[in-house]
């Protein structure tokens, strides 16, 4: 599907003040993940402001499309879409983000937050639920009814039992479930290729019998008819290689590993959003 | 209370022998002709849980995922939130052992209703050797929020769970023998989970066991029928963990004796140990698997050599109580 320009302008403007957002919620948290969270924001407006299936009046919806997030630190990001595509969480809320008696738990909690479909934070673990979902879709007779999405990590695919799942999704040719890896090569001890080598992860996936694709995670129009073709892929599951910059959109957090587990201080925080802000009135210039 | 035994049940050679595992398997594909939502997981070793009679009938809700016991603990999570209810078994050191801290997350914390059914747990595994003879599970599902944890003492009382574990709410451990034992309760046996079961009446010792071990401890009370008064508690349900029952026992007896199938760090010894000394400390004694690992053998052999038959437990609950 092809977007106008006003649309993309507008999903790009949306990325930006979920960046935004991301940035208020972990200076005030003072701790947090800062590199994922950006790095996916325009993964996530394309989801939640475009392709999903859902209704963030009715979050538990039965022909909702289920998000599933395996990283389940990048949390941040997915409660700033949440909140401005309509679900229930106030400006106040996101501002109680990794404290005492707040439903935005520092990794998700189902049980504080249907919404949020599982619960996450060890990793690896988010797959293999997906396709969980998908057997049972199969079960009801309602593969047609709705698509699975599951957001992993380049890093989580060290876990063996990410594995064990793209096993299983190939042999039940689950192909309503859509995985996309957001493959920004960092994790906390360095950079995936330097830590534990991934590739060739598109060869190694395809072997495996599954659809693969590829995107630019930072190209909203490239991002979202990526998304459409794998919905209509029916014979196997798809996945989905997103390219994305750690960190996008704060120059100093761009491609630095060290930024994967950590919030920025007040002056980082300053900076960021000063450089933000100017994307943003870039943006808003855009005929 | 009558708790309908079978009626020759000191008798060994008047009841049958199955594997409590075999009443587990039984009563899930029963349950399966009733209940829609119920599916099947299992980890290459289906037929050996027994859980073939169900996958038989029902093929297209049963998943095999192969050898990756952790992915099967995640598809579990994954069916519930759909709104299944779904029963996961393989052998007790890998659902309960690889699986934990999958079970852990995905299963405790968003406190979803799977129901997992082991095989091959304690020592009872016999020659497969300590690699499969699980005896740690006890431990480390008990600690668990939210988690309820029965091991049934006999194929009868496996079915009657199965069944139990399909109505309650959040995660279920079935503990199960592979090892034939005797069956001495029957159909007409009353079972309710986290109610204790004081199967013989005693005022000089309080005896508190799981599993098939529940039986060899009727054996021995009956031995020494005259010399000591043993009263027999059946706690198939080690979480939560009937108290009540334990205290007004322990209160009459002041002696308190436990044995298991089962390291005796963690498992049902632990669990009575901390409910008298929080409440009414008395006398103890915790038998089971002295924090080791044994060896391969037969079930036989290994309960011989670690003291786990009848000889070797009614030899240490003598020296207890008399001693």
């Amino acid at each position: 599907m092809l977007l106008n320009d006003k649309k993309i302008k507008e999903l790009e403007l949306t990325a930006n003040k979920i960046r935004q957002t991301i940035i208020e919620m972990l200076v005030e948290a003072g701790a947090g993940h800062s590199a994922g969270p950006l790095g996916m924001a325009d993964v996530f407006t394309a989801l939640y402001f475009h392709t999903l299936k859902h209704d963030p009046k009715n979050p538990t919806w039965a022909e909702r499309d289920r998000l599933i997030l395996s990283n389940g630190h990048i949390c941040p990001v997915r409660y700033a879409a949440m909140h401005y595509a309509g679900y229930d969480i106030t400006d106040a809320e996101l501002k109680t983000f990794r404290k005492i008696n707040s439903r935005l738990e520092g990794h998700p909690s189902y049980k504080k937050m249907p919404a949020l479909e599982t619960s996450s934070g060890p990793l690896g673990e988010g797959l293999s639920q997906a396709c969980g979902f998908a057997l049972a879709s199969r079960f009801d007779g309602t593969v047609n009814q709705y698509h699975i999405w599951c957001l992993t990590s380049d890093g989580e695919h060290e876990e063996g039992m990410t594995w064990e799942a793209v096993l299983l999704a190939a042999k039940y040719k689950l192909s309503n479930m859509t995985v996309i890896i957001d493959y920004n090569n960092i994790q906390i001890d360095g950079n995936v290729s330097d830590v534990m080598p991934l590739e060739s992860i598109r060869a190694k996936y395809e072997a495996f019998n599954w659809h693969v694709l590829e995107m630019n995670g930072h190209d909203m129009q490239d991002i979202i008819s990526t998304l459409e073709e794998a919905k209509s892929i029916q014979d196997r599951p798809t996945f989905i290689i997103a390219h994305t910059t750690p960190g996008k959109g704060v120059d100093f957090m761009e491609n630095n590993y060290k930024w994967h587990g950590v919030p920025p201080n007040k002056e980082q925080a300053i900076e960021a959003m000063r450089q933000l802000k100017l994307i943003e009135q870039t943006l808003k210039a855009k005929p | 209370m009558d708790y309908h035994l079978f009626p020759t049940y000191l008798d060994e050679k008047t009841l049958k022998s199955s594997p409590i595992r075999e009443g587990a398997g039984l009563a899930l594909a029963e349950l399966g002709d009733e209940k829609k939502d119920v599916v099947l997981i299992g980890a290459d070793t289906i037929e050996s849980c027994r859980a073939h009679y169900f996958a038989d009938k029902f093929p297209e809700r049963t998943i095999e995922c192969g050898v990756a016991e952790q992915n099967m603990i995640g598809i579990a999570a994954g069916l519930s939130y759909q709104g299944k209810v779904p029963f996961a078994v393989t052998y007790a050191a890998f659902l309960i052992g690889r699986g934990w801290e999958p079970i852990r997350t995905t299963i405790a914390y968003p406190e979803r209703h799977v129901v997992f059914i082991s095989s091959h747990a304690g020592l009872a595994t016999g020659s497969d050797g300590p690699t499969h003879q699980m005896t740690e599970d006890i431990a480390l599902t008990r600690c668990l929020p939210g988690f309820t944890v029965i091991a049934p003492a006999d194929m009868e009382q496996a079915k009657k769970a199965v069944r139990a574990a399909y109505d309650l709410k959040g995660p279920v451990y079935i503990r199960c023998a592979r090892e034939a034992t005797p069956v001495f309760t029957t159909p007409a046996t009353p079972f309710e989970v986290g109610k204790a079961q004081v199967l013989r009446e005693g005022k000089d010792v309080t005896v508190v066991a799981h599993g098939y071990m529940v039986y060899t401890l009727l054996q021995i009370a009956e031995e020494l029928r005259g010399q000591i008064s043993v009263e027999v508690i059946n706690m198939h349900t080690i979480k939560p963990l009937d108290g009540v029952t334990i205290l007004e026992s322990a209160k009459k007896t002041g002696k308190v004796f436990v044995a298991e199938d089962h390291n005796i760090i963690g498992g049902l010894g632990s669990a009575v140990a901390e409910c008298l000394s929080e409440n009414k400390p008395v006398k103890l004694f915790r038998h089971g698997v002295y924090d080791q690992f044994a060896e391969s053998g037969s079930a036989k052999d290994l309960w011989a050599k670690y003291k786990l038959d009848r000889e070797g437990i009614k030899a240490l609950l003598l020296r207890f109580c008399l001693g």
